[in-house]
Formats: C-alpha cells, sequence, structure tokens
C-alpha cells in the first residue's frame, strides 16, 4: 500500500474501477506500457481513444436518426468502436457494443436504439472516472507500478 | 545464419537475409526488426506502436492502407514484417495483404476486435501468417519475429532445396547462393525466396493443412507424368485425387496435385488458340544460361530451377513453370495473386521455358523461323551467341519479357534480340519466328501496331524494338522470345520473351528479329521497349526497373551507350525496361519512343498487362539479372513487380508469352491468341 495518502487514494479509485468492471486487464497492458520515456502514456491513450471514438459516435446517431436503419454501417461503425473501446481496457463499454452489434445482427432496430443509450452512458461515466483518475494521478506523481487485480 | 549480422544489419535490408541464410540468429535478433503497422484507428495505433518499441522493434505506423502500401514500394526492403487491421476504410485489409504478398512478399499479420471463424480463415487463405485478436496483448506481438525467421528459412530451404533438384545448377547455385548472401541480392533473393515460400505457405495453408509440407518441386520429368495423367484422364475430368492416384508418385500429396492442377488449368487457358509449336530442347545454347538460370530459378521457385537446369525446357517445362508460377500466386490469396509472385514466377520460369523452348524451337523449326523478314531463320546459335554476349543481360530480359520467345529460347543465347533493339521495330519479326507465324506476328504486331510502328524499319530502327525480343525467328516458333540464351548466364530465364503479357506479347514477338542474330538482339531490344512502354505505362518507379533490370542494366548499360548499335538498341531498350527510368530513358530514347507508342497503341488494358507484363519482365529480367546485378540489391524480386498486376494480367502475359512458343508443348496451344495481343 502506498504511504502517501494521495498515492494510497489513487491505488484505491484505480482498483474499483477493476472491480466494478469499468476496466479490464487491458488497462493494465497499457500501464505496462507506461514508462519514463512515456510517463503519461495511458493518459494520451485515453485522451485519443475519446477524441477518436466521439466522433464515432455521432455518426452512430446520425445514423440512428435515418430510418429505415443501415444495420451494415451502423454494425461497421460499433466494430470500430469496440475494437477502440478494448484496446484501451474499456469493459463495460465493450459490453454495451456487443450488445449492439447483436441486435443490429437481428435487425432489432429497437434493441440498438436502447443498447446504444445504454452504451453512451457507460461511455460518459467511464469518462468521468478516468478523467478524475488522471487528474489524482498527475498530482500524487509518479505511479506505483500496474498490479493485477486481485 | 552469419552470426556476424548483428543488431546492425537487422536494421538493413540485408541482414534478415544475412541470417537467413543460417540457422543461428543474432544474438540481438529480434531487436530491430521493422515492423509496419497499418490500422485507421488512432488509438490501436498508438498502443501498438508502444507495445512494438518496448519489444525493441523499429516501428512505423501507418493509418491508411494506401500510405502503407506506397510506402512499402518506395522501401522495398524496408520492412521485415507488416501488420494490419482487417476493416479499414480506405481499403480492406485483405486486399492490402494480396498486394504486399504479391508485390513484397513480406510475412503479413492481420488483426481485428473480430474474432470469428470466417474472418480468421479469410486470413489464412489470403497468406496472413498470423491472425492476432483484439485487443493485441504484448505478449502476441513478442513473438511475431517468428515468422519473419520462418519466411527466410524457408525461402532459404527452397532455395537449397530447389538446387538439389538440379544437381548440375547446385554448383551454379552455390555459386549463386555466395551472390546472394551477398548484401546487394540478400535483398532480391530475400524477398525472392520470401515471395516464394510464402507462396508456397499460402499455398500449403489453402489446402488447409496444418503442417508445413515439404515444398515440391515440380520438375520437367513430374510435370510430364503429371500432364499425362491430365491428358488421360481429360482435362475435363481431371480431378486431383485421380491425378494423383495415375501419377503414382510416393510423396506427393492430393494438395500438390490440387495447386499444380489449378495452375496448369491456368496455363491452358492461356495457350487455347495458341498453336502449338513443336520445339525441340536445344541444350546447347542453354547450358550457359542454365547455370545461370539456376540461381535465379531458385529464386522463382522450384520450376525455374528445373528448368533451368534442365536448359532445354521443353513446352511443358514451360506449362509446368507457368503453372507453378500461377499456383504460387494462387496460393498466395484466394484474390487473382500478387502479381508480383507471378511474375517472378513467371519470369524466371519463363526465362528458363523459353530457354529451352526457344532453343527447341530453334532447333526445330528453323525454317520456320523465317517469318521475319529476311530474317535468317536459323540463327546459328554462334550468331546468337555474338549477339548475346551483349545482349545477354538484355537477352536474359528478354527472354522473361518475351516469354513468347521462350521456345525460341533455345536461341536464346543467340536470338538475343538485344542485338538489335532498335531496328527490330518490327516486333512482326517475332512472328516470323514462331513457328506460328501467326503468332509471332500477332505476338509481335500488336505491339507494333499498336503504335510503334512495329514495322517501323525492320530492324532498324525501331529503337522501340516493340518487337519484343523475338528472338529470331529461328527459334521457329514463337521464338519470340528469342532471347538470345546468352551464354552468358545472363539470359537465364531471360529468354522468357514476355511476350506472355498480352499488352507486351506483341512485343515479345520479338521473336520478330529473328531476322538474324541482330534480329535477335533487335527482338530484345524490341522486348526491352515493349518493357519500356511498360514502364511509361506503369511508371514504374525508379527502382523497381532499376531491380529488375539490374542485371540488364550492368550489361544494357554498357551497351546502352551505343543506341547505335542494334546491340545497344536492344539492351538499352532492355535497360529501359528494366531499368530505372532515369537509365532507361537516357539510353532508350528510340526504345522509349517504341514503348511509348506501343503504349499508346494499347489500351488502357495492353497497359495494364503491359505493365504487368513489364513487372514481369522486370522480374524475369531481374532474375536472370540477378545474376550480375549485385549492384541491385534492392532488386529483390518483390520489386520487381511494383504494380500490383492482376493475376490474370500477369497469367495471361506469361502465357501468352508461352503460348506463342511453338514447341511440343504438351500444352496443345495453337498458336498466339492474338487476344491478348491488343494493340
Amino acid at each position: 500500500m502506498e504511504k502517501n495518502p494521495m498515492r494510497r487514494q489513487l491505488a484505491i479509485m484505480r482498483q474499483a474501477l477493476f472491480d466494478q468492471g469499468y476496466l479490464d486487464e487491458q488497462f493494465i497492458q497499457l500501464e505496462e506500457l507506461q514508462d519514463d520515456a512515456n510517463p503519461n502514456f495511458v493518459e494520451e491513450v485515453v485522451t485519443s481513444y475519446y477524441r477518436d471514438s466521439a466522433r464515432l459516435i455521432l455518426k452512430i446517431e446520425q445514423a440512428l436518426e435515418r430510418k429505415p436503419f443501415d444495420f451494415n454501417k451502423l454494425d461497421g461503425y460499433m466494430h470500430q468502436f469496440k475494437g477502440s473501446s478494448s484496446s484501451i481496457g474499456a469493459k463495460k463499454v465493450k459490453a454495451e457494443s456487443t450488445l449492439f452489434r447483436e441486435h443490429c445482427n437481428s435487425g432489432n432496430g429497437e434493441g440498438c436504439v436502447r443498447a446504444f443509450q445504454q452504451l453512451k452512458q457507460e461511455y460518459a461515466t467511464l469518462k468521468k472516472k478516468l478523467e478524475a483518475y488522471f487528474q489524482l494521478a498527475r498530482q500524487a506523481g509518479p505511479m506505483e507500478t500496474a498490479c493485477r487485480p486481485k | 545464419m552469419n552470426s556476424s549480422s548483428g543488431k546492425g544489419s537487422m536494421s538493413t535490408a540485408s541482414s534478415s537475409a544475412a541470417w537467413k541464410a543460417g540457422d543461428a540468429v543474432p544474438e540481438q535478433f529480434p531487436a530491430g526488426l521493422r515492423v509496419l503497422v497499418v490500422d485507421d484507428d488512432q488509438t490501436c495505433l498508438m498502443i501498438l506502436e508502444k507495445m512494438l518499441r518496448t519489444c525493441l522493434y523499429e516501428v512505423t505506423k501507418c493509418n491508411r492502407a494506401e500510405i502503407a502500401l506506397s510506402m512499402l514500394r518506395e522501401n522495398k526492403n524496408g520492412f521485415d514484417i507488416v501488420i494490419s487491421d482487417v476493416h479499414m476504410p480506405d481499403m480492406d485489409g485483405f486486399k492490402l495483404l494480396e498486394h504486399i504478398g504479391l508485390e513484397m512478399d513480406l510475412p503479413v499479420i492481420m488483426m481485428s476486435a473480430d474474432d470469428g471463424k470466417h474472418v480468421v480463415m479469410k486470413g489464412v487463405t489470403h497468406g496472413a501468417c498470423d491472425y492476432l485478436i483484439k485487443p493485441v496483448r504484448m505478449e502476441a506481438l513478442k513473438n511475431i519475429w517468428q515468422h519473419v525467421v520462418r519466411k527466410w528459412k524457408d525461402e532459404w530451404k527452397d532455395f537449397e532445396q530447389s538446387g538439389s533438384v538440379e544437381e548440375g545448377d547446385r554448383q551454379q547455385k552455390q555459386s549463386e547462393d555466395a551472390d546472394y548472401s551477398s548484401s546487394a541480392n540478400e535483398g532480391n533473393w530475400k524477398s525472392s525466396k520470401k515471395r516464394k515460400d510464402d507462396e508456397d505457405e499460402a499455398e500449403e495453408r489453402d489446402d488447409t493443412s496444418t503442417l508445413k509440407k515439404p515444398r515440391v518441386v515440380w520438375s520437367v520429368e513430374l510435370h510430364q507424368q503429371f500432364v499425362a495423367a491430365v491428358n488421360q484422364l481429360g482435362i475435363d475430368k481431371a480431378v486431383p485425387k485421380k491425378i494423383l492416384e495415375l501419377m503414382n508418385v510416393p510423396g506427393l500429396t492430393r494438395e500438390n496435385v490440387a495447386s499444380h492442377l489449378q495452375k496448369y488449368r491456368l496455363y491452358l487457358k492461356r495457350l487455347s488458340g495458341v498453336s502449338q509449336h513443336q520445339s525441340n530442347p536445344n541444350n546447347s545454347f542453354i547450358s550457359p544460361e542454365e547455370a545461370a538460370f539456376g540461381p535465379l530459378s531458385s529464386l522463382n521457385g522450384l520450376d525455374l530451377q528445373t528448368l533451368a537446369a534442365t536448359g532445354q525446357l521443353p513446352a511443358q517445362s514451360l506449362a509446368t513453370l507457368q503453372a507453378a508460377g500461377l499456383g504460387r500466386s494462387t496460393a498466395k490469396s484466394s484474390i487473382p495473386m500478387p502479381l508480383v509472385d507471378q511474375r517472378n514466377i513467371f519470369s524466371f520460369e519463363n526465362p528458363k521455358l523459353r530457354f529451352g523452348e526457344g532453343q527447341q524451337q530453334h532447333m526445330n523449326n528453323n525454317k520456320q523461323i523465317n517469318l521475319f523478314h529476311g530474317i535468317p531463320t536459323t540463327m546459328e546459335p554462334k550468331q546468337l551467341a555474338s549477339l548475346h554476349h551483349t545482349a545477354q543481360s538484355i537477352g536474359n530480359i528478354n527472354m522473361q519479357v518475351t516469354s513468347h520467345g521462350a521456345q525460341s529460347f533455345q536461341n536464346n543465347s543467340l536470338l538475343m534480340p538485344m542485338a538489335q533493339p532498335q531496328s527490330r521495330g518490327q516486333v512482326l519479326n517475332n512472328s516470323t519466328v514462331g513457328h506460328a507465324p501467326t503468332l509471332p506476328s500477332s505476338m509481335g504486331q500488336p505491339i507494333l501496331s499498336n503504335g510503334v510502328a512495329v514495322n517501323v524499319s525492320p530492324r532498324n530502327g525501331i529503337p522501340e524494338n516493340i518487337r519484343a525480343p523475338g528472338y529470331n525467328p529461328v527459334s521457329q516458333t514463337s521464338s519470340i522470345l528469342n532471347f538470345p540464351m546468352n551464354t552468358a548466364s545472363e539470359l537465364p530465364g531471360n529468354s522468357f520473351t514476355l511476350g506472355s503479357t498480352p499488352g507486351i506479347s506483341g512485343l515479345t514477338s520479338k521473336g520478330a528479329f529473328q531476322e538474324d542474330v541482330n534480329s535477335e538482339m533487335k527482338g530484345l531490344g524490341e522486348f526491352l521497349s515493349s518493357y519500356d512502354t511498360f514502364n511509361d505505362l506503369n511508371q514504374h518507379k525508379p527502382q523497381n526497373w532499376e531491380i529488375q533490370y539490374v542485371g540488364m542494366t550492368y550489361d544494357a548499360s554498357q551497351h546502352s551507350n551505343s543506341l547505335q548499335d542494334n546491340l545497344d538498341l536492344m539492351q538499352s531498350v532492355l535497360v529501359q525496361q528494366g531499368f530505372s527510368s532515369g537509365q532507361v530513358n537516357g539510353q532508350n530514347r528510340s526504345a522509349a519512343v517504341v514503348r511509348k507508342a506501343m503504349f499508346s497503341a494499347g489500351d488502357s488494358t495492353e497497359h495494364v498487362n503491359a505493365q504487368n507484363v513489364n513487372q514481369h519482365l522486370n522480374s524475369l529480367v531481374e532474375n536472370t539479372i540477378r545474376v550480375k546485378s549485385e549492384r541491385v540489391a534492392d532488386a529483390s524480386a518483390a520489386n520487381l513487380f511494383p504494380n500490383h498486376f492482376g493475376q490474370e494480367d500477369l497469367m495471361s502475359a506469361l502465357l501468352k508469352q508461352e503460348g506463342i512458343l511453338p514447341a511440343e508443348n504438351e500444352f496443345d496451344f495453337d498458336g498466339y491468341s492474338m487476344d491478348d495481343i491488343q494493340e
């Protein structure tokens, strides 16, 4: 356990993200890539993710406004989105993407819309949590090395 | 592996080649492995780059497939392995995979968030050497170097294996290997080997066999057995299983036969319409070439070697080669075979075949050769020899280019159209050369007629040599290929008169030169010209051409100085074709003209073919030249085909060439299908 209170808080926050299913193993992979040469690597990646995926979210939203739904297109966007989300370890977001794609495959427009709403919510929640996390991390100084969730 | 090639060498293009040969991997390896990552997702790209850098690889990231492809083309030996996403907006990942396989023969790893069986299978069939599911973990990336090594080893093994197939070539190969080991050749050899290997692997993958089967060398004899079995069953009813049974060759698997059959079928398709030419194997000319070919062939693949070794590739061999070439390509991916591969294969093979063919042709149909205007059909070897000394380099190239002339390869050495590159303009001569008068003419003609004044001045003037190296008709049969099979190993394989390429085929009518040795040379020149045209069309990057014609350049460059000389002309023509535009242009002004004419003559498709052919030719030339093109380190066969030609084009080009060659091909082609020759 970190002696530094801030660091300790950070560790707790981090652990909670894993425990609550917001992040998965892939996030640890990112943490392991962080080193002295790239001390803010994880944050950079997450920032990049939110920037790129925002565009995708918009595209999907627009596609959902056109009836009838172009499920192929929607699936395509979601596939991309899913890949991106999984690469940063966004577990819940990824799960919602999968659900959305399932609805696409079965042509369930309603299901798609619902799943998308859920997805956006998870997406926003994770964003807030990670922002808080990184903010604390910057304040707390160099993080402890990544450790696997228990 | 040469332990001497350490980390430093790893970064260089030749590094991999260097230690590819051996079994030991340098200590530093896989550090420094040059990876190109392609993914439209910036986040993934960022992560992958970091992961790969952590593995101590040299990473280049790219978010557009088109950019990645041009990067690879510009720097053929700049990367060791490519990792690409499957779903990309500007180009399908599998398409990119094909392109890379065809043109560069690099190992490609596909990745996707999609882990469905179907997609993974697609990766396998398209020739990906691995498939990673996103999100990609570090562990998965750590071992990607194995694919690079495996490719090298396989290529090396193939190289050696093919060598063993031809005892005669063995020595040659050894020396060739040595050559190849040299940094200059490494790139080429490696690429070609890689390509070969990749194809082979792809083939095996296609066969859905998980085990890596030992590469089967379709030797002439084996191929003859195969063809006999097919004929016995009837081409329509010939199924791999039955063929296998009839052949009764121990160790041969159904998959081997199946893939070979596929190639063979394609070959036949091309030949349909081509008159069959009788050609007698003529070893005399080929021998010197064989040596040269030997090494080259190995590059191409097994068949070439075989052919090369035998020198006289009978039509069958040619077919085999083609089939092999074709097969390889197909194996690579379900999509049209990478032109590169094909080209290479054909190039090697063709030259060889042509060589044999040509020779045979030559011998057999001397009389027929009179197709050329006044060209002495009987190209005496000596004549050719003289020609091909100069033209050797060119001849080789021509040979290849004028695969048509393959048949006329016999005269290859003699035929070196190179001698009269320019004057040959008469591609038509080719027609005369080939036993199938119609063919050569068609072959050559189309090209010439296209724009080039085919007959500009028979033989002399036509700098453009549209004539495609048509060797002297001497080879009787479509010696279009008449590449003078320069004894000087230069020709090895060159004999292919690229005629095969549809566009080029016309040119390759190379046979046209048949008038005499000079004619042949001209033919080469023509060929070269045709190549040049293609070059123009293709906008080949200088490097490509350079590489390809490295060999040519060697000889050609020297000759190119004296454009006046027919030979030089030819060479220059050849050079033009193969040489970087810079080089070539300077020298083959005339050739360029011809080529241009040719291009204009042909329709766009022609051009494409031409390009393909050129590519092919280039590769062919390359191959033959390889021996000489030490310099062209980058000339890797892969580089030869900068452009991605459709398999069809390549095949047609090759086949056309083949078809043109009169010979005893078992393939019964009746003559060149002029269709390909389109203007």
